[in-house]
């Protein structure tokens, strides 16, 4: 597979891995964050963590839509569907996210509403114009690479005047969110790998800001695993080297400037929300998208009197402290046992890029996640 | 082709009374014709050799009825022999349940019967009795098939899921992810096209000419649901052992590859209805081998890993990349993802 | 935090905005509304059905180099 392949080879990543070994001082630690959930995947799946000298490791940072979106936002997502009787389209990311009451779009869908599962925002529009007498709902989430194909539906739905169509509109923004953990400090991060596909709609100028505020290395990654590795090599260097800077190693898509005409589709639709709440962050200012004054009549918000549902997170489960880079997925005392990918009691265990979900996948797995494997049977 | 049946399934067809009775003349009979079924009792009387006998059930509901490469009758034959010969058994009858939805256009069951009826002759096991109800539409989707087969043990042989040791070898017949993504591309809303075939077949003779090389295989069974990744999980907690795959030796189409990757799915989960894991001893790995790829349903096998000590019973791979990761159980059905 | 595959552009529906794209043998409608221009033979990124942005092939080239810079370093 072209621009696959190529950025999967074995041979490269031990010789890369050599190069990492070979610099990295071995006086100290390296904390680096990678900020994207598909980063974290990556790591996992192709065994990077074991590439990389001990003294360097990769602290998982909340660049996962489905973790950080709060369970009230999808409970409300659920009322609609019953409440309602829309038919709720949504990604199958979203699917079997725990929401309020041990609920999900998957069991909720069990009991009978109309989710449906889609692969693209227009699927929602084909579905809205295939059932002109209900009313169609696109539960609509995503960091920057997702919301201009939501900003592109708005704008052809507009167009066709569709008027059983609305967006009930989660989609988040990275650099709010990169600067609250870096603000905070708790991570203790040395350097930062920065998202490979967001990068390419905002452009590698979008993180000057964080990295000159917080003097922080941050290396725009690409998605394959020597992206990765190369990108590891880029944040060692500025840290040994004492400098801090916005450097991009996905030059082949990322440009300084972006997709900008994907960057005015969003302007187009799009204003930011004042306040959003992100699960395990809290309530941001200036962090999220919600849908401008010309498309409200598409807002499902506004259409349905949506309202703020609070649901209170499963007792022990230490998914905000993961998603804030303070806590390692094995150190939250649920891991393998009352939680695994079958059972989640939260979001990291559930979507494929939580660092929970990774962690037990891939390689990471407490002794006591054995034992209830056997116990199962 | 011939004349096309006009029509739908109706709640008459389910009733018992002369309606139901020309639906089976005219579709099931006809198509599924045998001297057995011939003889129009509520059951097949048959004898058997001396030995141990296998039955083995399967029910059988996939969505859509028809897709590259197959439909839910053929489907639901080779299934049924393939659960049947993976104990080393050789397969001689099946029988054939039918659960039709009200409304299932006439023209589509004889479709789906008529591919029944070629899979089994082709296999050389016949559908022998089968029964027939409708239910009312909602109630089922389009038709389930549950079969039904029996087959006897040969002496000598003993396959069971418990018997993987360390030290084994471990084999695939073929490419993985076939079936599970031809399937997934006839399915609404993915739209994307591709030359994906179903790789649904009965295994049985492949099976036999498996064990005349070897006949002390210890564990034969076919990836379906959950893909090659979930029955090794299965193989290795029945058998208490751990496994180490290695990536690059597990055959994967370019195709299958593409559309994984364009749907964020990993193939090694992805169902398969036309292979087979065998787990044998290590030095019957290169004999099997060879018997395998001598055989049409075998000639894309390889050796892909082997049986280790492992307390926790985790199966392992080495990646094409050069690390190692463990590929666990599936939690519920895989689904594409956006991020 | 987001899937995208590269992807080879068959051809092209201008008035659409749409292109089919292919990869390894598998094709697929998508839409090119984010992109300014886009040529059949192009690799994009895909999303959710929707081309991100065009591949650059001389950067994609001196990514590899870079790898194969370090490859000829240990050598």
């Amino acid at each position: 597979m072209k621009y696959l392949d190529e950025y999967r080879d074995g041979a490269t990543a031990r010789i890369m891995a050599e190069a990492i070994r070979a610099e990295a001082d071995t006086g100290r630690t390296y904390r680096l964050m990678e900020f994207c959930g598909g980063h974290t995947h990556a790591i996992f799946r192709y065994g990077i963590q074991d590439l990389v000298p001990d003294n360097l490791c990769f602290v998982h940072g909340p660049g996962c839509p489905v973790c950080v979106l709060p369970a009230g936002r999808i409970e409300a997502a659920i009322r609609l569907a019953e409440g309602e009787d829309v038919i709720l389209c949504t990604y199958a990311d979203l699917m079997r996210v725990p929401a309020g009451k041990k609920d999900s779009l998957h069991k909720a869908k069990a009991r009978g509403a109309d989710i449906r599962m889609i692969y693209s925002a227009t699927d929602a529009l084909g579905i809205a114009q295939a059932n002109p007498d209900r009313q169609v709902v696109f539960f609509a989430i995503g960091f920057e690479t997702t919301t201009p194909p939501t900003a592109a539906v708005l704008k052809i739905a507009r167009a066709m005047q569709l008027n059983n169509f609305s967006v009930y509109c989660n989609h988040v923004q990275t650099p709010p969110a990169m600067a609250h953990i870096l603000d905070s400090g708790e991570a203790q991060i040395d350097g930062i790998l920065g998202p490979s596909h967001v990068s390419t709609i905002i452009g590698s100028r979008a993180y000057a800001d964080c990295s000159g505020r917080y003097a922080m290395p941050i290396v725009i990654a690409g998605f394959e695993p020597l992206d990765v590795l190369a990108s590891t090599l880029m944040l060692l260097r500025q840290i040994n080297q004492g400098r801090h800077a916005v450097e991009n190693q996905y030059m082949r898509v990322v440009s300084e400037t972006g997709n900008q005409k994907a960057q005015a589709l969003m302007d187009e639709t799009f204003e930011p929300r004042a306040l959003f709440e992100w699960r395990g962050l809290g309530v941001l200012p200036n962090s999220a998208v919600q849908i401008r004054d010309g498309y409200s009549q598409f807002d499902a918000e506004k259409r349905f009197a949506m309202q703020g549902v609070d649901v209170a997170e499963n007792k022990g489960c230490i998914c905000p402290a993961v998603l804030r880079g303070v806590s390692r997925p094995d150190e939250c005392r649920l891991f393998g046992t009352a939680c695994t990918p079958e059972d989640p009691k939260g979001a990291c265990m559930v979507s494929s890029e939580g660092a929970c979900a990774a962690w037990y996948s891939y390689g990471r797995r407490s002794a006591s996640a054995g034992t209830a494997m056997e116990a199962r049977s | 082709m011939s004349h096309s049946m006009k029509g739908v399934v109706d709640m008459t067809h389910g009733s018992g009374g002369r309606a139901m009775a020309r639906l089976i003349e005219e579709v099931f009979m006809r198509h599924l014709d045998n001297p057995l079924l011939a003889q129009r009792n509520d059951q097949a009387a048959f004898g058997v050799p001396a030995g141990r006998m296998v039955i083995s059930t399967d029910a059988h509901v996939i969505s859509p009825l028809f897709f590259p490469g197959g439909d839910i009758g053929s489907l639901s034959v080779h299934g049924t022999i393939n659960d049947v010969c993976m104990s080393g058994a050789v397969p001689l009858y099946l029988s054939a349940a039918f659960i039709l939805e009200e409304g299932l256009p006439l023209a589509d069951l004889e479709r789906i019967v008529k591919s029944m009826a070629d899979a089994a002759n082709a296999a050389g096991v016949p559908v022998v009795t089968g029964d027939t109800k409708v239910v009312e539409k909602g109630k089922a989707d389009g038709v389930f098939i549950t079969t039904t087969g029996v087959g006897m043990v040969p002496d000598g042989v003993n396959i069971s899921g418990e018997l993987a040791t360390p030290g084994d070898a471990i084999l695939i017949s073929g490419s993985t992810g076939d079936h599970g993504m031809a399937v997934l591309s006839s399915r609404e809303g993915l739209s994307f096209s591709t030359t994906l075939q179903s790789d649904s077949a009965a295994l049985h003779t492949l099976v036999a000419a498996m064990l005349d090389v070897a006949p002390d295989i210890h564990c034969l069974r076919d990836p379906t649901r959950g893909g090659l990744a979930t029955t090794l999980n299965e193989l290795a907690l029945q058998s208490g052992a751990g496994m180490l795959l290695d990536e690059s030796a597990i055959p994967v189409k370019a195709d299958v590859r593409g559309a994984c990757e364009l749907l964020g799915l990993d193939p090694l989960y992805v169902a398969n209805e036309g292979k087979l894991i065998c787990i044998c001893p290590a030095a019957d790995a290169a004999p099997l081998l060879a018997a395998m790829q001598a055989h049409p349903l075998g000639r894309g096998a390889a050796i892909i890993g082997r049986v280790v000590e492992d307390a926790q019973h985790l199966v392992q791979m080495e990646t094409a990349f050069g690390g190692n990761r463990i590929v666990d159980w599936l939690a519920g059905e895989q689904l594409p993802r956006i991020c | 935090m987001c899937l995208a595959v590269p992807a080879r552009v068959v051809s092209l529906d201008s008035e659409a905005e749409s292109a089919v794209v292919e990869l390894d043998g598998i094709q697929k409608d998508v839409s090119t509304v984010l992109l300014d221009r886009v040529d059949v033979g192009d690799y994009v990124l895909l999303h959710v059905g929707f081309a991100l942005e065009r591949i650059d092939p001389q950067e994609a080239e001196n990514t590899l180099a870079m790898f194969a810079e370090m490859r000829a370093a240990d050598a």
